[in-house]
């Protein structure tokens, strides 16, 4: 029991915590402690009541049979609390399980808060761990791959300019057998919608980029994707502590809307990419809320399809069990959005999971956790034992998941626990139940 | 044996709510001032009325997720803050030794009620001390000042009721009650005891997060 019996070889963690000592250590963590923290992390450190009333609201937990060390506050005096405790002295291997911890052990998904008396938000303790591993070079090494390929290519997944461009069109003339006309407008000024995605779209998943296509082409609207870099909403530096990366992203991104003088972002189906622009990236830097207005895709399907800008041939067999992300859900109020685009796509009950809505489980692949690759994957899908537990329980054959981080997360999930789901995407179902005019 | 009474119960009871008070404000002003300082970012999302509609559903037993999920944990929680809160401000002696200072008084328990709830608050901290020992999360926690905050809520309690029911020492446990109360009043800005000051400035702040910025429930 405990982190040190839990040890996981990532050649990120080592290399990183092989350069430091004590001294250095220290001075980097109360320079943080110092210059980037304030009155939110001491009252936190100083009220909680180590009551361990968060305990229950964890899938580590949970799905660990019920080991402590795994419980939110638990993680919180492993890290920070230790940090705090030991006037910012750590030893490297303490570093590197404090690392681990942070990166792999919490998706930031803030379940615990709807736990805790006194309103501690325990992510915010993980994410300013991190923070500090950042700093100190720590992070787990596939994680950093794609925060470097933030800082050379703005886009997550070393995607150079021109395979973009390329995709786009390679995508566009596939699409142009189904529907003869269409066109993925690149750059196109003044536009009603600037579609953005996530990177790992071009690059493993360009079916997603031909379904919204065939989506905003047969709703008729009006929108464009940019050629040039911003067009990557993903945001891995906000998951290893690399804020001011974090803040070019979102001001990249946000500038090449405003550079195509759009009515409005509209985002894929992806959780943390919407949580970057509503809740951290664009706070970094110096927005409020957002300067140019964003949607998700589950706000913009509802539209679409309450307008009935598409309509639909059939509907989806159900019933279905649906999977709230907790960047969206939790994190964005869209639980309501999602029930009623689903009940309009699916022929069939939505059978919920035992912990639903905001309350829901997260799918253990939030967070980073995911792209903090193959060495934790094991104990990533380990944690997603409670979910799968409440995802059989539904009895039923389809899970709804508007999430890429989900997705990819019940993808392992669905495998490992044999449970023989299919996970869907709502622009799957949508495009496999709308009318095609064209066609 | 009488200096000594009358020395808890006369200027150490003063240092107390000075220490209580000027401490109080202190730390809130201080905290206020670093998060001036350095969470203007959180700061600016504060707002009155997520701050209420949090503190407010949090307020209502089994309300919230948390409660829901740890009922035993729960009542005990809300019988200890409540019996904690009301017996010694209620308690019959407490306020005629004020109205004989002061000539202010007001309505005051049945001794026979304020004994059960001081019966009450003692029990309630063995379950929590029973939970700290004995539950593995809970365990792996506590620190030595989890225990001592304990310490400091149950003993005003425990001399009390000693007191009261004259035994022991009847002279000796009245003088380490009111040292008892005094510690506890002092200890209230200084220890965990603070979640009294803070938690409603925390519970605010989430609660403005998760209604104006995340558009969900945090309760
Ligand atoms: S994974 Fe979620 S519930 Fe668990 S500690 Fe992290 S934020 Fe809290
Ligand atoms: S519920 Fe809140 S106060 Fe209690 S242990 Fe967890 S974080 Fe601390």
């Amino acid at each position: 029991m405990g982190i040190q019996e839990r040890l996981i070889e990532d050649v990120g963690l080592r290399e990183g915590v092989s350069r430091l000592n004590e001294d250095s250590i220290q001075k980097t963590v109360n320079a943080v402690f110092q210059g980037e923290t304030g009155a939110r992390l001491k009252a936190y450190a100083e009220i909680c009541l180590r009551c361990g009333m968060c305990t229950e609201a964890c899938h580590f937990y949970l799905s660990h049979d019920k080991d402590p060390t795994y419980a939110p506050a638990a993680k919180v005096k492993q890290t920070i609390g230790t940090l705090l405790a030991n006037g910012g002295r750590a030893s490297p291997d303490q570093i590197y399980s404090m690392a681990q911890i942070a990166y792999s052990e919490c998706n930031l998904c803030r379940r615990c808060v709807h736990y805790c008396p006194v309103g501690i938000d325990t992510a915010y303790m993980m994410i300013t761990m991190r923070r500090i591993c950042h700093k100190l070079g720590v992070t787990p090494q596939y994680i950093q791959d794609t925060a470097h390929s933030h800082s050379a290519t703005f886009n997550q997944m070393w995607v150079k300019d021109d395979e973009w461009t390329d995709t786009l069109q390679w995508q566009e003339e596939e699409a142009r057998d189904e529907f003869p006309d269409l066109r993925i407008p690149l750059d196109k000024e003044g536009a009603d919608v600037y579609y953005s995605v996530i990177a790992p779209e071009p690059k493993f998943r360009t079916q997603l980029i031909y379904q919204a296509a065939a989506i905003l082409h047969t709703a008729k609207i009006d929108w464009t994707m940019p050629a040039e870099p911003g067009w990557d909403n993903s945001d891995m530096c906000m998951f290893t502590g690399d804020f001011e990366m974090m803040g070019r992203l979102k001001r990249k991104h946000f500038e090449s809307a405003q550079k195509l003088k759009v009515k409005r972002i509209v985002m894929g189906e992806c959780g943390h990419a919407f949580r970057s622009v509503y809740d951290v990236g664009n706070r970094w830097a110096g927005w409020k809320h957002y300067p140019v207005p964003v949607v998700h895709s589950v706000e913009f399907f509802w539209e679409l399809l309450t307008q009935g800008k598409i309509k639909l041939v059939s509907k989806y067999p159900g019933p279905v069990t649906l999977q709230d992300p907790c960047n969206i859900v939790r994190g964005r109020g869209l639980g309501d959005k999602l029930r009623e685009v689903i009940r309009i796509l699916v022929d069939g009950e939505i059978v919920e999971t035992a912990s639903n809505r905001e309350h829901n489980l997260c799918c253990s692949a939030g967070g980073g956790v995911i792209n903090c690759g193959p060495p934790f994957k094991n104990a990533r899908v380990a944690a997603c034992k409670a979910k799968a537990d409440q995802l059989r329980a539904t009895g039923v054959k389809t899970i709804i998941a508007p999430c890429h981080n989900c997705h990819g997360g019940l993808d392992d999930t669905v495998h490992k626990y044999e449970l023989g789901m299919d996970i869907k995407f709502l622009g799957d179902i949508i495009y496999q139940c709308m009318e095609r005019p064209e066609a | 044996m009488y200096d000594i009474y009358n020395f808890v119960t006369g200027p150490l009871v003063w240092v107390s709510f000075a220490i209580l008070i000027f401490g109080s404000i202190y730390r809130l002003g201080s905290m206020y001032a670093l998060a001036k300082k350095k969470d203007a970012v959180s700061l600016a999302y504060m707002d009155w009325k997520f701050s209420f509609r949090s503190i407010f559903n949090w307020l209502i037993p089994f309300k919230a997720l948390g409660w829901k999920k740890n009922p035993v944990l729960t009542v005990v929680t809300y019988v200890f803050h409540i019996c904690l809160l009301a017996t010694p401000i209620l308690l019959s002696a407490h306020i005629i030794m004020i109205e004989e200072s002061w000539g202010v008084s007001w309505w005051n328990l049945p001794d026979a009620t304020a004994d059960i709830m001081t019966i009450l608050v003692i029990a309630c901290c063995a379950f929590f001390a029973g939970r700290r020992l004995l539950q593995k999360d809970v365990r792996f926690l506590t620190t030595g000042q989890d225990w001592l905050i304990l310490a400091i809520a149950a003993l005003p309690f425990i001399t009390g009721f000693l007191a009261y029911h004259q035994l022991f020492n009847y002279q000796v446990m009245v003088i380490a009650h009111v040292l008892a109360g005094n510690i506890m009043i002092a200890a209230i800005p200084f220890t965990r005891i603070s979640h009294m000051l803070f938690a409603v400035f925390t519970r605010a702040y989430i609660g403005s997060e998760f209604g104006g910025i995340r558009k969900a429930k945090d309760w």
